[in-house]
């Protein structure tokens, strides 16, 4: 177990007690909350988890990296950032991939770039968003989400 | 939507999740027994991110729930309404990381707070907050992509997102000027 793992267990389980002591009775049903969307994302985790061993065990680095590597350009970016935006995967999900991709050969930039449009832009809740919040404001949020995401991979990729 | 309506399409998403993780594994089975020297390679980085993501995923779970639970919409909903200025979006990233559901759970509320006389960059932090500074995404990142990359792209987003809502004001009060004109240039013709 590494460090932040620890940190992370020992914050849910510190949280833990201070809600059992606040409130047993909304403490447990905390908990059963998090049984049920834990069993609800393990298949995705599976999933997910399978999908990246085949990545790394199929497709060579070089690939990889002549996609979405240092020299793949503004356009592998801008490819990366669309696959983020159209994917619609639990963004808790979106990080171990690409911490594969990275591993392989992708840029910092591919990687922040991905990660950022998936968590930001949702294009299969876009039409739910319209719906609820106007056209104008789920066009401009998304659109000008999609800019950002880019310049912050582009920035990204320049400090790290 | 009926909550015996919403309990039948959470379970049919999750029939269909299994449905495809059914599908994955037959997919990996036929690959690994045409190239079996490559068995080794998957199985090892499988086990690898299989433990990383089991280290983390019952405690970010635990943390969810109890926001959940103990922070009800009608509180983040309380307390967005009133504030602006610097204030108001302080708050509005600060609530909208609190680890509390996916992004469509926060439209209705953004919806609330907007009927309510909020600022539209307000609403457009919290959103974006909401969808990609939550807490529990930020320790995920940490445990795959290590602090730095972690606080950098947290620090770039926080300041990328305040900018957009501000522009994003700018931009609907604006047409909604052009609009006011267009109106009251039909209603003088």
């Amino acid at each position: 177990m590494n460090v932040t793992a620890v940190i992370i267990n020992g914050i849910a389980v510190a949280s833990l007690l201070v809600a059992f002591i606040k409130n047993r009775k909304k403490a447990i049903q905390s908990l059963e909350m998090a049984l049920k969307s834990f069993i609800k994302i393990l298949p995705m985790v599976f999933i997910i988890i399978i999908a990246i061993g085949l990545l790394l065990g199929f497709v060579p680095p070089e690939q990889i990296s002549r996609f979405v590597g240092d020299q793949s350009g503004a356009g592998g970016i801008l490819l990366v950032g669309i696959v983020g935006a159209i994917m619609h995967i639990p963004a808790l999900l979106s990080f171990p991939l690409a911490a594969s991709i990275l591993e392989s050969g992708a840029s910092v930039t591919a990687v922040a770039a991905f990660i950022t449009t998936l968590t930001m832009i949702g294009m299969i809740t876009l039409p739910l968003e319209i719906k609820i919040l106007g056209k104008k404001m789920a066009l401009l949020r998304n659109g000008i989400s999609f800019v950002i995401a880019i310049l912050i991979a582009f920035i990204m990729g320049m400090i790290l | 939507m009926k909550p015996g309506g919403k309990q039948a399409k959470q379970k049919k998403k999750m029939i269909r999740d299994w449905f495809f993780l059914g599908i994955t594994i037959v997919i990996v089975v036929v690959l690994l027994s045409v190239f079996p020297e490559k068995t080794e390679p998957v199985n090892s980085t499988v086990q690898e991110y299989f433990i990383e993501m089991m280290v983390i995923l019952p405690a970010v779970m635990v943390i969810m729930g109890l926001f959940a639970v103990f922070i009800s919409n009608e509180t983040v909903v309380k307390h967005l309404g009133k504030t602006s200025g610097i204030k108001g979006i302080a708050l509005s990233i600060l609530i909208g990381t609190l680890p509390t559901g996916p992004l469509y759970i926060a439209f209705p509320m953004a919806a609330t707070l907007l009927k309510k006389g909020a600022r539209v960059s307000n609403i457009i932090v919290f959103l974006s907050a909401w969808a990609c500074i939550k807490i529990p995404q930020e320790m995920v990142e940490l445990q795959f992509l290590g602090g730095e990359f972690m606080l950098l792209r947290l620090f770039l987003t926080i300041i990328f997102v305040i900018l957009m809502g501000v522009i994003i004001e700018r931009i609907i009060k604006w047409s909604e000027r052009e609009n006011k004109k267009d109106v009251n240039r039909g209603v003088k013709g």
